[in-house]
């Protein structure tokens, strides 16, 4: 704050101070006003996070210090026992968003691709509006959806399919309901998929049409073309599937739809399971008792703090792999 | 320079422009609250949420005056803001508990409004006449027990019905609810093994079974899957004509779920109702009671703060439980039975402000 009012000041007596100098170097008083504005907007969005952080972490006391450290390492959810843990909860979250991603992953590839690199313009078009429609459907329809077509589908269909020729793997037992933890992650990454291939569109327009130009003049191949503009926008489409597993780990109404809504962690992706957004968006409105209430807050805590911690990985994985094709162009 | 003084100037009308905004929104609202007429904010179970939203329409026709708001926001938010009164009444399905009613504030009347009632629906093909159920094989099914269709105990309750040799899957909400509640306090009273196991609540921790949100959650799994059996409301069932079970009570018969047989289990147990009105109407004896029936209920503070808002709840209350009552059955809700009606009035006559009692 004192910043403001100094550079208001020194804005009235027009003395050359250092303020000045930081917050305008060019001596523009519309520049001066515009960097203030854009570090507030800044500081209030880190400002928000900050206070998000404190209010979870200040209501879910009462929970933390009952269960201290085996709230994250216990499976059992019993609101009427007063026992919660948040292992399922947590193992159900990753694991349908990591499903979610290895589904969505290579089809948004596949469609940004073809988008950029193939389609003619008449096609290009219209396909990449229907993809961005995708995104505008809100989840609940997806989840009714899942429901009444998606899972009968599966469960007639691809479930016995994958049970026939996978059921080695103990992925692939189990009762056959069509509710369940891949039905979960299949609804997510039919919501995630609009997002990543839309990024990923842009980023590959943006990758300068002389790298094409060169590569193919060198008698590269139409698929090492693609190869090489996918390198040089790799930091941009690893940020768009950074994007879309943002939306996956926080999705709520569709997953809790078909995902079974079972605190237990199972070993086949055909039973039910639960996650960290599904349990809060169920049960919070009837949590009664404080320990109940602060125990369900705790649960958005974690959700936070996984989130973070995924998204940490996912961006050490990026830098790594910029670093190795190293200086390759950052094109996007 | 000059652009610049024309956005200032842009930027100062528009500020100017909310700000009158802003004025004229408090001033709406200080007006509202003016002697003539009075508000009155509810929240709480989503259940009887139809019935209230009938009859606020209702009710504000003949009282102009007297503006009346209900959020469906669930029982157990509507508890806390009551005991926090941020609300002028709160609505919950199970009755408070006691510790609950010693933490509040102020003391808190138990209304009853309506009944509901929890039925049990299944998806078997081949079946084509209500299957029976007895107490015990509900429990054993939810505990998982039972796990195939033709097991002895569900074919002993109904002979000469065929029954497949398919594994049973169960369904439950999986959104804490006035439902679950019901019928686990039911499945208590029959089942010991489920007492000492899972207990009473609004968010079980379910021995088996998959979770669907809502009663649409539970229905759309139980119609899309094969061999399912889980249970909803009885409105829900009866307005999307799902197939319903019929469940042994206590007295020995099949009761077909409906309006008038969740009413006969309110009558049956009327005269035990404790003083409270505080009471589960669960396995309900009475030869026509169906047994998963129970109360919802208004709640509010025996001792009003304000005179005139509290006349006008107290009025809305009775014009609820009396001519309110006729749009029940419309909407699948069981009315109270009389003698009930009449413990009701008496609740709402002990109601004062400062001493006063509000209904003369």
């Amino acid at each position: 704050m004192s910043a403001i009012t100094d550079s208001g000041d020194v804005k009235l007596s027009g003395s050359q101070s250092h303020w000045r100098r930081v917050l305008s170097p060019t001596g523009n008083t519309g520049d001066a006003v515009f960097r203030i504005l854009m570090l507030l907007v800044a500081l209030l969005m880190v400002g928000i996070v900050v206070a998000m952080v404190i209010a979870l972490a200040r209501d879910s006391m009462l929970s933390i210090r009952q269960f201290g450290f085996s709230f994250l390492t216990s499976q059992r959810w019993d609101p009427i026992k007063g026992q919660f843990g948040a292992l399922p909860f947590v193992y159900g979250t990753v694991m349908s968003s990591l499903i979610a991603l290895l589904i969505s992953v290579p089809f948004s590839l596949g469609i940004a691709i073809f988008l950029v690199e193939q389609a003619p313009h008449y096609i290009a078009r219209p396909v990449g509006f229907l993809v961005e429609l995708l995104a505008a459907i809100p989840s609940v329809v997806y989840g009714l959806w899942g429901i009444f077509v998606l899972a009968p589908f599966l469960r007639r269909y691809v479930e016995p399919a994958l049970a026939t020729v996978l059921g080695w793997l103990p992925l692939f037992r189990g009762s056959i309901t069509g509710i369940g933890l891949l039905t979960g992650g299949i609804i997510l990454a039919i919501m995630v998929t609009p997002i990543i291939s839309a990024v990923v569109r842009d980023v590959l327009a943006a990758v300068p049409g002389s790298q094409r130009e060169a590569a193919l003049a060198l008698g590269a191949t139409k698929w090492e073309m693609i190869r090489v503009v996918l390198v040089n926008g790799a930091p941009g489409i690893a940020g768009a599937v950074i994007l879309g597993l943002g939306r996956a780990l926080g999705e709520t109404m569709a997953v809790t739809m078909v995902i079974g809504n079972r605190p237990e962690i199972s070993a086949s992706l055909f039973e039910p399971s639960y996650t960290i957004a599904s349990a809060i968006a169920n049960e919070f409105t009837e949590a009664t008792g404080d320990l109940y209430l602060s125990a369900l807050v705790e649960l958005g805590l974690i959700l936070f703090l996984v989130t973070f911690i995924v998204n940490g990985i996912a961006r050490l994985l990026v830098w790594n792999v910029t670093r190795r094709t190293g200086g390759v162009g950052r094109a996007a | 320079m000059s652009v610049s003084k024309r956005s200032f100037q842009l930027v100062t009308w528009i500020a100017i422009l909310i700000l009158g905004v802003v004025a004229l929104a408090c001033k709406g609202n200080g007006g509202g609250s003016g002697p003539s007429s009075v508000s009155l904010l509810g929240a709480g179970a989503s259940f009887p949420n139809p019935l209230y939203q009938k009859w606020l329409s209702e009710y504000g026709q003949h009282h102009a005056n007297v503006k009346i708001d209900y959020q469906s926001i669930g029982s157990g938010g509507g508890i806390k803001q009551l005991k926090e009164q941020t609300v002028d009444f709160g609505a919950s399905d199970a009755p408070m508990k006691d510790e609950d009613m010693k933490s509040a504030p102020g003391e808190i009347l138990h209304i009853p409004t309506v009944l509901g009632a929890v039925v049990m629906t299944y998806n078997l093909e081949g079946i084509s006449q209500p299957l029976r159920f007895s107490p015990e094989v509900i429990a054993d099914i939810f505990l998982g027990k039972i796990k195939k269709w033709n097991d002895p105990k569900i074919a002993a309750d109904n002979p000469g019905v065929t029954l497949p040799g398919a594994d049973i899957t169960v369904v439950h909400r999986s959104d804490s609810s006035g439902t679950s509640a019901v019928f686990t306090d039911y499945l208590s009273k029959v089942s010991p093994e489920w007492k000492e196991k899972v207990g009473a609540g609004v968010s079980p921790s379910w021995p088996v079974g998959i979770g669907g949100k809502g009663n649409e959650g539970v229905t759309g799994q139980v119609k899309n899957t094969p061999n399912t059996i889980g249970y909803v409301e009885l409105a829900y069932a009866v307005q999307n004509k799902l197939p319903v079970g019929q469940v042994k009570n206590s007295s020995g018969s099949y009761i077909t779920p409906s309006i008038d047989t969740v009413t006969a289990a309110a009558a049956a147990s009327a005269a035990s109702m404790p003083e409270d009105l505080r009471v589960s109407i669960t396995n309900a004896t009475g030869p026509q009671a169906y047994p998963i029936s129970s109360y919802t209920y208004i709640l509010v503070y025996k001792n009003q703060k304000d005179a005139g808002k509290g006349k006008a709840l107290v009025d809305f209350l009775w014009w609820g439980i009396h001519d309110g009552e006729g749009f029940a059955k419309d909407l699948q809700y069981a009315p109270l039975p009389a003698d009930v009606v009449k413990r009701a009035e008496g609740k709402l006559n002990s109601i004062t402000a400062n001493g006063a009692a509000l209904r003369q």
